[in-house]
């Protein structure tokens, strides 16, 4: 199957890069203690985390009515909101409203959700000009690669790299591979960008319901420039980002900047409610909300699956993955990464278009016991396997279910449930096993290129148990 | 829970064929408690592998052909994390709207880890008839995070005097075994118990504990294929028997 054969060779050319998987193993250790040094105290630590999944399940099983009165807030508070049922409609939705407005130069905040649409992309091939104002985006804009990680995009390069692509995009400002140089250097580049920009597209983090704010998190003041700078401001986001009221927000605030970036709070935390009003001096004339399904609302019908949706983007799963420390970002060839992308990916656009993409888990359960919402990932991860090979006993709503059954795989399985479930064929395979020991095959194909092949022990236990007189009713 | 008179124990199909030694230790430590500790003959596997490869209509089957097998009501001991969590987490799941539901769930809701039955429930002591040591534990994750029974593990060496235990750096890491997941993505799997036994040997320890044979079949086998004088693997079993009845 190609997508399955273009991911294994993504997996050969991360695993072969050294100097990022020591750039990863770095900065994930970084993000790992940031993360405990904000929980020193696990009690607090799990209440705040049942808090936080509460709060995002109760969004969920009320988000239809949440998004209607979401709409309603919002309208009467001057924002304009748009629906997209997919990626398509929401670029097209937003292309609209630039060309309506006049507008040809954009500058951008970080946002997922048009990583998702390919957003950029979209408008660029339309003759917009699109600026990631957001530092890490910023230098993946220039790399032309897709975000490595959802919360730090350009995580995969270090100080030199970046300062190389400085070097070749504005030769003008010097060499330095100083960060806070190299910080500055973007700073400058940006400044000039957002006072002359024509419009701001951000996220958002959290949609309140209650009030019609738009909540966004940051840490550059990036985001609060893309939306107030430009005489216009397109957010865009996904359905599930709704929750219900302004009081929801500070515990999954507190809880998404300490689990992302092991930060108590972010230096920006943007609460965008209107746009300028008559008498204000600053912000944009007009703000729209573009709010996009793309898959979502099919996750939403299974009852296990919903767990899903619960995310809040923080990335700790993905910082805590011994998977993605060594592989990276862009090799599972997806817009999420990491445990939550293996959730949601396969969920989102099918299990036909991942390829092998769940098997890149060892269940070792480091996501879900870091998750701030309690999200299920293995558990999800495993149920999703099954999806892949038809192994379910219920029905499904999972797009490409059963697309990866093979019949040699479902075969072999056959015969091990045949010599596992008949005891007495299981002891005759146990007795020739291990007497005929001396015939184990010294190479076991992927397994013994690393180690060397288990070989039967001279005895199976049951007999050693019943040599030593133990009970075998 | 009160010491029982009699248990069921559960060998797992990876120590019945490979590390038969771990298991039994485990049943000697436990008869040794004064604990009557039953094999029943035919057990064969939770079903695991095939759970976590998607095949659950295989792994049900065979789950059910090891439920048989415990029948009373007494608690069920597993010298493993992994295949304890498979049952006591993971049956309940596997086995719903099933006709045997129910005997499922009262299984999961005796099943011990063995660490964690010879720590909590035996309130095992131990004493230390060995030479001076020194070793590295390596958690299961399944022990860790699935079961939450890694505290025992370490309770127990604790007792035994001439260990010293070492720390490795990102010690909660997991080694790369995850079944299935060693075969599938071979190359993964590698690098990470690349990670591994550089973190274990960095330690200078020279023989690395583990309460799961998984990860130690992982460890053990990428030890012996890089040679070097690795440090050797041994389940926490068969280490606690051998420190408590020393022959030298």
């Amino acid at each position: 199957m190609q997508q399955t054969e273009a991911f294994h060779q993504r997996i050969d050319q991360a695993l072969d890069n050294d100097q990022a998987r020591r750039n990863f193993r770095s900065a994930m250790s970084g993000l790992m203690e940031g993360r405990a040094a904000q929980f020193p105290d696990d009690v607090e630590l799990q209440a705040l985390r049942d808090q936080a999944r509460a709060i995002r399940q109760y969004a969920l099983s009320k988000q239809p009515q949440l998004l209607e009165q979401l709409e309603r807030q919002l309208t009467a508070n001057g924002i304009q909101v748009h629906w997209a049922e997919d990626a398509e409609q929401a670029n097209e939705i937003i292309y609209q409203i630039l060309k309506g407005a006049g507008a040809k130069t954009v500058v951008k905040g970080k946002s997922m959700v048009s990583e998702e649409t390919e957003l950029n992309h979209y408008l660029d091939q339309r003759g917009l000009e699109v600026l990631e104002s957001d530092l890490g985006e910023y230098i993946i804009q220039l790399a032309e690669e897709p975000p490595s990680h959802i919360v730090q995009p350009a995580i995969h390069k270090n100080r030199f790299e970046v300062a190389e692509l400085f070097q070749k995009f504005h030769p003008e400002l010097g060499y330095t591979d100083d960060v806070d140089q190299l910080t500055l250097a973007a700073r400058q580049i940006l400044r000039e960008k957002f006072a002359t920009a024509d419009a701001g597209i951000s996220g958002v983090n959290f949609a309140v319901a209650e009030t019609g704010t738009l909540c966004l998190v940051e840490n550059e003041g990036n985001g609060r420039l893309s939306t107030t700078a430009p005489r216009l401001h397109i957010a865009i986001t996904g359905v599930e980002k709704v929750v219900e009221k302004l009081s929801d927000v500070p515990p999954l605030l507190e809880i998404l900047t300490k689990s992302a970036t092991g930060q108590p709070i972010t230096t920006y935390f943007n609460m965008i409610s209107r746009p300028r009003q008559a008498d204000e001096l600053d912000g944009p004339e007009a703000v729209h909300l573009v709010l996009l399904d793309n898959g979502r609302s099919r996750i939403r019908i299974d009852e296990e699956l919903l767990d899903t949706l619960r995310c809040i983007r923080c990335g700790a799963c993905i910082n805590h993955c011994p998977v993605y420390v060594q592989l990276g970002g862009h090799a599972y060839g997806t817009v999420y990464p990491g445990p939550i992308g293996i959730a949601l990916e396969p969920q989102r656009i099918g299990i036909d278009k991942v390829g092998t993409l769940t098997s890149a888990c060892s269940l070792c359960g480091a996501c879900g016991e870091v998750c701030p919402v309690r999200i299920p990932l293995p558990k999800l991860i495993n149920r999703l396997r099954a999806e892949a090979v038809d192994g379910l006993r219920s029905d499904t709503t999972v797009r490409g279910h059963g697309s990866l059954r093979k019949s040699t795989e479902a075969k072999t399985w056959w015969l091990w449930q045949q010599l596992y479930t008949h005891p007495g064929l299981y002891r005759l395979f146990t007795w020739f096993a291990t007497r005929l020991r001396g015939l184990t095959p010294p190479r076991l194909g992927g397994w013994t290129r690393y180690r060397s092949a288990p070989r039967p022990a001279a005895r199976p236990l049951r007999e050693l148990a019943r040599q030593e007189g133990f009970r075998d009713e | 829970m009160q010491k029982p008179e009699e248990i069921y124990f559960f060998g797992t199909c990876l120590i019945d064929l490979l590390f038969p030694k771990a298991g039994l230790a485990g049943m000697q430590l436990i008869r040794e408690a004064g604990v009557r500790v039953i094999f029943p003959r035919n057990q064969t596997c939770c079903g695991q592998p095939a759970f976590n490869s998607g095949y659950r209509h295989e792994a049900l089957d065979v789950a059910r052909a090891l439920l048989a097998c415990f029948p009373r009501d007494i608690p069920l001991v597993v010298p493993s994390g992994s295949c304890a969590g498979m049952i006591k987490q993971h049956w309940p799941e596997l086995f719903a709207g099933e006709a045997d539901e129910k005997q499922a769930r009262a299984i999961a809701a005796r099943t011990y880890e063995l660490t964690e039955f010879l720590d909590k429930v035996l309130q095992l002591e131990l004493n230390d008839l060995g030479a001076p040591m020194q070793i590295a534990i390596h958690t299961s994750c399944s022990a860790r995070r699935e079961m939450g029974v890694a505290d025992s593990i370490e309770a127990l060496v604790a007792q035994l005097d001439k260990v010293e235990v070492l720390e490795q750096a990102r010690k909660p890491e997991c080694c790369g075994f995850g079944g299935t997941f060693a075969v599938k993505q071979a190359d993964i799997s590698g690098a990470m118990v690349q990670d591994k036994t550089d973190s274990l040997r960095a330690t200078g320890a020279e023989r690395v504990i583990s309460q799961d044979c998984g990860c130690l079949m992982n460890i053990g086998g990428a030890f012996a294929k890089q040679g070097n004088q690795p440090p050797a693997t041994q389940h926490i079993a068969e280490f606690l028997w051998e420190r408590t009845h020393a022959t030298d």
